[in-house]
């Protein structure tokens, strides 16, 4: 590495595809049947990834991926060595389970700080299964390093200083700050380059330890799991699994009993149902819709 | 320092003039200070803002805790968060609301964050209720509930802070009514002085170039929607000269967004602009739970699309099953025959 290098880090999440909820998935009840959507990689994050690689691209260094939630979120991790990242973490644990954004970004901030130095953090602007873009800005707090929100481009990384142009809802805004920094992505950032067909044979068995059984049914000459994990471990091929424990975190911080909003009910989305009327897509069934609106002084 | 328990809302100003959001906000925060016996605080940053203060409480505020200076000019994450920490920290307010706008969705996590409390995003409602805690098997009354569309639109959930002050939300902007200004209003104005640190500058702003939008849905008395059932240039040139004609703007969908057939700053809808006009058209909109959120509050509803099962149907008031390619131009004959 030269000194010029950056080491970077980026948050990423496995999302269920609310973008395509279809009629499967909601109950009548009004509960959702998470299990019928399709597992996909945040949209979001897929720019930041691409923004961190072209940094490494540019500059050198490495690109570290961590994501924290179940084991089959491994799908995203492989993805991402697919796509070129150098090293990936799963932070998998029951204890994380049903954590809101603060507990979230306190998992997230301890294992930052265990993955080793770095100078940028990079995360999606937000993740489409809550939409609330607060784990970027949570994980930058609870390191104590500024956040650049809505990143649209970096303009210039030079020494411990980058240039960055946002996108606000007001307009534009280019700011200089120091490092390190969080920095999350919108998706007019960049087109994230697709999987690699060479790394994808590269990092063929690329699977954490639970996913050992499994691939043992698909790999009968290992013999064993201690024997596979060896083979995988030896080609950097082993995804690391970090628990609760691993990156010292409180428990009263993390998962339920660290997330302070509580959900008080859910209610499924019912249509109001309005007084309406059919009008017939004809000349003077149209003259007698705009007559009552012109009446009502809805229109006119 | 007041005895009170406080409301407070996040004044936030941009280029020496409120966002519309904060005095929307103000006047659901007099409600809500008003049903809890509280006192309704406006938390204002910028300099050369003092005008403002006053335009607050003209809004509802009892009280602006302003923070003049000029490293305050532009908003920034960590000058900002500084001077309102301290403040929250000192103060303890019940409730603390700021509008879902970019600079908001910035600052409001931070400042939950860093009180280790908890923060709602996006709300569309905000009530004052009562919540039994099950964990605890605690009744707290007069709690926050804020309620936001939840699933990508596909829920409604209600959300609560019972253990952990303030309770925090970012609401959207124009789901709230703006309250009515009162110029005799009278409040009281605190100057609060900034104990910035250097780290807190560690981020500059080199430009910043505000694009004046053309683009006024939420304001709009008419708006003519299209969506992906309009598949050519021609007509979206419709659906113009109908919003022309009517005097609205034209509004879209997010499958019209997606198909390039119209820029992003025209969607309605969650993930949008959320409006409600007097006259909604959507033509060629299929009407999508997330389209559904942004517009269903409108008065008059008119719905025109091929599929009579189509779920925008189950909003409108007028519903015309047929092709927006031969509907829309007989809806402009028919007004242009009535304005003859």
């Amino acid at each position: 590495m030269t000194s010029e290098s950056y080491r970077s880090v980026v948050l990423v999440k496995q999302v269920p595809d609310t973008h395509n909820v279809t009629g499967d998935v909601m109950t009548k009840d009004g509960t959702m049947n998470r299990g019928a959507l399709p597992a996909i990689f945040n949209p979001e994050d897929l720019n930041a990834l691409e923004m961190a690689l072209q940094v490494r691209d540019k500059h050198g260094g490495t690109v570290t991926v961590i994501t924290m939630g179940p084991p089959k979120a491994a799908d995203v991790l492989r993805d991402c060595l697919y796509r070129g990242a150098d090293r990936v973490i799963l932070l998998t644990d029951r204890a994380f389970a049903a954590a809101d954004t603060l507990a979230t970004s306190y998992a997230l901030k301890c294992a930052v700080e265990k993955s080793g130095a770095f100078d940028l953090i990079f995360c999606g602007r937000q993740a489409i299964d809550g939409d609330t873009a607060q784990v970027g800005p949570q994980v930058a707090e609870k390191l104590g390093i500024p956040q650049i929100t809505y990143a649209e481009s970096i303009l210039e990384l030079k020494g411990r200083e980058i240039t960055v142009q946002r996108t606000l809802d007001l307009g534009t805004e280019i700011v200089r700050c120091a490092l390190p920094c969080l920095i999350t992505v919108v998706a007019s950032a960049n087109t994230p380059r697709p999987p690699s067909a060479r790394r994808r044979i590269e990092y063929k068995l690329a699977a954490t330890p639970l996913e050992l059984p499994a691939l043992l049914g698909k790999w009968p000459e290992f013999k064993s799991e201690a024997g596979l994990q060896k083979h995988l471990a030896e080609r950097n091929q082993l995804i690391p699994i970090w628990a609760a424990a691993d990156i010292g975190a409180d428990p009263e911080k993390i998962g339920l009993a660290g997330s302070p909003t509580q959900v008080h009910k859910v209610n499924f989305v019912v249509l109001e149902s309005t007084a309406s009327k059919d009008i017939a897509p004809t000349r003077e069934g149209i003259a007698a819709m705009i007559e009552e609106l012109v009446k009502e002084y809805i229109v006119g | 320092m007041p005895d009170t328990q406080s409301v407070w809302v996040y004044i936030e100003q941009n280029e020496g003039k409120i966002a519309d959001v904060s005095l929307e906000l103000l006047g659901k925060a007099r409600e809500l200070a008003d049903a809890l016996h509280h006192e309704l605080t406006g938390v204002l940053c910028g300099h050369r803002v003092q005008d403002l203060a006053q335009e607050a409480i003209a809004h509802g505020a009892d009280r602006v805790l302003l923070a003049d200076h000029p490293e305050l000019e532009l908003y920034r994450t960590l000058p900002y968060a500084r001077v309102i920490l301290h403040l929250a920290r000192s103060r303890k307010p019940e409730i603390f609301l700021i509008g879902a706008t970019s600079n908001g969705r910035d600052l409001a996590p931070r400042i939950a964050s860093a009180l280790r409390c908890g923060l709602t995003a996006d709300c569309t409602d905000l009530q004052i209720g009562e919540y039994t805690d099950k964990r605890e098997n605690k009744i707290y009354p007069g709690l926050l509930f804020q309620i936001r569309p939840a699933f990508g639109g596909n829920l409604i959930a209600t959300i609560v802070n019972p253990r952990t002050r303030p309770q925090m939300a970012t609401v959207r902007e124009g789901v709230m009514h703006k309250p009515a200004a009162d110029p005799a209003r009278k409040g009281a104005i605190e100057e609060i002085k900034p104990d910035l640190e250097k780290g807190d500058l560690a981020l500059t702003i080199l430009s910043r170039s505000v694009k004046p939008s053309t683009v006024h849905l939420k304001d709009s008395p008419v708006i003519v929607a299209g969506g992906g059932g309009a598949d050519e240039a021609a007509d979206f040139q419709m659906l113009r000269d109908l919003a022309n004609l009517l005097g609205g703007e034209v509004g879209a969908s997010r499958a019209a967004v997606d198909a390039g057939l119209i820029s992003a700053e025209h969607q309605i809808g969650q993930t949008g602009v959320t409006v409600r006009p007097r006259l909604y058209i959507a033509a060629g909109i299929s009407g999508a739970i997330q389209h559904r959120a942004g517009m269903d509050q409108s008065s008059k509803i008119i719905a025109i699309n091929t599929d009579p099962d189509a779920p925008i149907f189950q909003v409108a008031h007028y519903r015309i099953v047929g092709d927006m390619a031969e509907v829309l131009p007989l809806i402009i004959q028919s007004l242009r025959e009535k304005a003859k």
